[in-house]
């Protein structure tokens, strides 16, 4: 199962991916416009995947969709196949099976300061997940807990058990929340800005840790930040998103050195600017429009300093070598510059 | 704790003077004699003025405070002018009938009031939360008397189902005695419930947005668990408090339902007693009430603590 972290193009995955989400649409209800429009998205056992972008891109949406977390009353999913660990699941239908949430595809937050719930004690919150998927005793449970916590790096692991959530620091919190995720075994963990919240130093042990669990564990991740810095670090495959939609993806090298999409190319260049704290990927010219104002076809187009004519048309996420995909008329752009200069 | 419920029972001993000062005033302000009232027929200066000597009402107006409330202190209310009876003694007789009905009221607003709440809450924005509130707002509008004689007409006269009056003590038939009150339960119950359905939804709607919640649904709990442990059990703070605050006012807001159902309960006893001229009961009423209130603001407030983990501790 476990595979080396870094995966090179010529070495990517022969196996098929744990997850593999296509089409992906996804509106709010009273909004005309979809709010994703598109998302492509896949990761293997064992591997990172970033998905990076602007704030608003809906990066939290598809994790949201993917978990089966979107209010059904509020979200309309008009299409969107998921494909986990060879099942086909259908999400317009808003009925994930409860089974794989929290159980095989399990998520953890921005927000560790509140995604507990203030009221039950840590080990119990943990042991609930425990019960809920693998049955049980509550006392084998909490021994599941108390392993869990000790395999994330508590210290004092017995005692925390049995302590609230406030009086955890976010850093601890963060771990607890790891400690929950993985006390299933799951296939594939999401995370979503999971150190943003965090203090640098802690940021990184938090990032160490999930790396080191993918590790032992073998996991798939799917991965949002806004750091390219994070993504540099940790990223096996990067996805990078615009406007509700996959504009590239592929091996986190190939992108980062050869990136195609003329919106990747703005974020990659402007990445030293990054390094600022709270640093957002906003240095790309010009600003996101809103949701209801976005261009049809590419949605990019309003921003793009190689937009023509056919950008009015949808540009397909195509593969090109290595797994790489770029969704732009123009890729790869160092044989078509030319011809539109 | 212990000693946060001793400092806040301290800090509520001045209030409770205060309270009782203001009501031993205005009793003398009010018109009418109640040598008067006591003496019935009989009518001739010499018994008034023995009367008025025997229970001390010719003493200056400071003086029969400081006997008063010296008395009350040592838990003697006085004697009731008209039965002669001790206060006291009359109200361990009337106040059990007055807390069964009370909390009987009080069941029928957590059953009807919760449940509702809840669900309009999950509801939220659909038919079923309209309707909710619209009946929670009929419920808070519909007056007592006319809800409880509509009650009386149709469940008593009409079906002959349940009696329209009389009470049975707890003790002596119990089965009988719940009968007994389960319309005029109803009846003081349904604006509580409506008051509590309110306050359970908006509570409810500032949890159900939590991020603990949706953490709660990504372990992939069924949803009637996440709303009934995971959110629920945040929202119980405020429940919980209003519902102890509640009760202090039911104690008082019974007097007119017990009218209505002929109920012989504190309500009753408070309401002769001021046609009577009864100080000494008006006074203990009001001055057992008003400490009943305070301990019920002290109970919310130490169960506000005790169901805050946060808290706990401190
Ligand atoms: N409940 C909602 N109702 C309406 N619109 C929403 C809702 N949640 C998100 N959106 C919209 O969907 C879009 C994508 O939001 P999303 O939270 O996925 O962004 P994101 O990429 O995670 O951004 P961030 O980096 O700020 O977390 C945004 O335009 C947002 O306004
Ligand atoms: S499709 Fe056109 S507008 Fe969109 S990124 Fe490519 S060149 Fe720019
Ligand atoms: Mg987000």
């Amino acid at each position: 199962m476990t595979q080396p972290p870094r995966t090179t193009p010529e070495t990517a995955p022969a196996d098929s991916p744990v997850l593999r989400l296509g089409a992906l649409e996804v509106g709010f209800r009273g909004q005309p416009v979809n709010v994703l429009d598109g998302v492509d998205l896949e990761v293997s056992a064992g591997e990172i995947l970033c998905v990076v972008g602007e704030s608003g891109c809906g990066k939290s949406v598809s994790a949201m969709a993917l978990m089966g977390l979107l209010p059904p009353a509020h979200t309309r999913i008009s299409s969107g196949n998921l494909t986990f660990d060879g099942e086909q699941f259908d999400l317009t239908r808003q009925t994930l099976p409860p089974r794989l949430r929290g159980g095989r595809m399990a998520m953890i937050f921005q927000e560790p300061m509140s995604s507990l719930n203030p009221a039950f004690r840590i080990g119990d919150q943990i042991a609930e997940s425990v019960l809920q998927h693998q049955g049980g005793t509550h006392a084998s449970a909490m021994a599941r807990a108390l392993e869990m916590l000790r395999r994330v790096g508590i210290p004092a692991p017995d005692r925390r058990l049995k302590e609230y959530p406030h009086q955890l620091s976010g850093g601890m919190r963060q771990r607890v929340m790891i400690a929950m995720a993985l006390a299933n075994d799951p296939q594939l963990l999401i995370a979503d800005e999971p150190t943003t919240a965090l203090d640098v130093t802690i940021q990184a042990q938090i990032l160490d840790l999930i790396r080191e669990l993918r590790d032992s564990l073998g996991m798939a991740c799917l991965m949002i930040t806004h750091d390219l810095g994070v993504v540099a670090e940790i990223a096996d495959t990067v996805a990078v998103m615009y406007g509700g939609q996959v504009v590239e993806r592929g091996p986190a090298a190939a992108v980062f050195e050869n990136p195609q999409h003329p919106y990747t190319i703005g974020l990659i260049s402007a990445v030293p600017r990054l390094d600022a704290p709270g640093g957002r990927l906003a240095t790309v010219p010009g600003s996101v429009p809103p949701i209801a104002a976005m261009p049809t076809g590419c949605r990019f187009r309003n921003r793009c300093p190689f937009a023509a004519d056919i950008c009015a048309g949808k540009p397909p996420l195509a593969v090109q070598d290595g797994g790489h995909a770029v969704a732009c008329h123009f890729a790869p752009l160092e044989q078509n510059l030319e011809v539109v200069a | 704790m212990l000693r946060y419920i001793l400092r806040r029972a301290l800090i509520a001993i001045p209030t409770i003077l205060l309270i009782s000062v203001f009501v031993f005033s205005l009793q003398k302000l009010l018109p009418g004699d109640p040598v008067l009232a006591m003496a019935g027929e009989e009518r001739d200066a010499a018994t008034l003025e023995f009367l008025r000597e025997k229970y001390h009402l010719n003493d200056p107006i400071p003086v029969q405070y400081f006997n008063w409330i010296g008395n009350a202190v040592q838990g003697d209310l006085g004697m009731s002018l008209r039965t002669r009876q001790p206060v006291t003694e009359l109200m361990a007789e009337k106040l059990p009938v007055t807390i069964q009905l009370a909390v009987m009221a009080m069941i029928f607003a957590l059953l009807i009031g919760i449940p509702a709440g809840i669900l309009s809450a999950v509801k939220k924005g659909t038919v079923t939360d309209y309707v909710a509130n619209v009946v929670a707002l009929s419920g808070l509008s519909i007056p007592n008397f006319w809800l409880g004689i509509m009650l009386i007409l149709l469940v008593s006269v009409k079906w002959q189902w349940l009696p329209a009056s009389g009470y049975v003590p707890l003790s002596e038939d119990f089965a009988q005695s719940v009968k007994t009150m389960l319309m005029p339960a109803f009846v003081l119950g349904t604006a509580l419930a409506a008051t509590l359905m309110r306050h359970t939804r908006s509570a409810m709607l500032g949890v159900l947005s939590a991020d603990y919640v949706r953490t709660a649904r990504a372990k992939g709990l069924a949803e009637r668990r996440v709303v009934l442990k995971h959110a629920f059990r945040n929202a119980l703070t405020p429940i919980v408090t209003l519902t102890a605050l509640l009760f202090g006012e039911l104690v008082a807001g019974a007097v007119l339902t017990e009218q209505i159902f002929t109920i012989p309960g504190f309500g009753k006893l408070v309401v002769d007693a001021v046609f009577n001229r009864d100080y000494a009961v008006v006074q203990g009423i009001v001055l057992v009430t008003a400490i009943g209130f305070i301990a019920m603001n002290l109970l919310a407030d130490v169960l506000y603590v005790v169901l805050n983990p946060r808290l706990r501790g401190q």
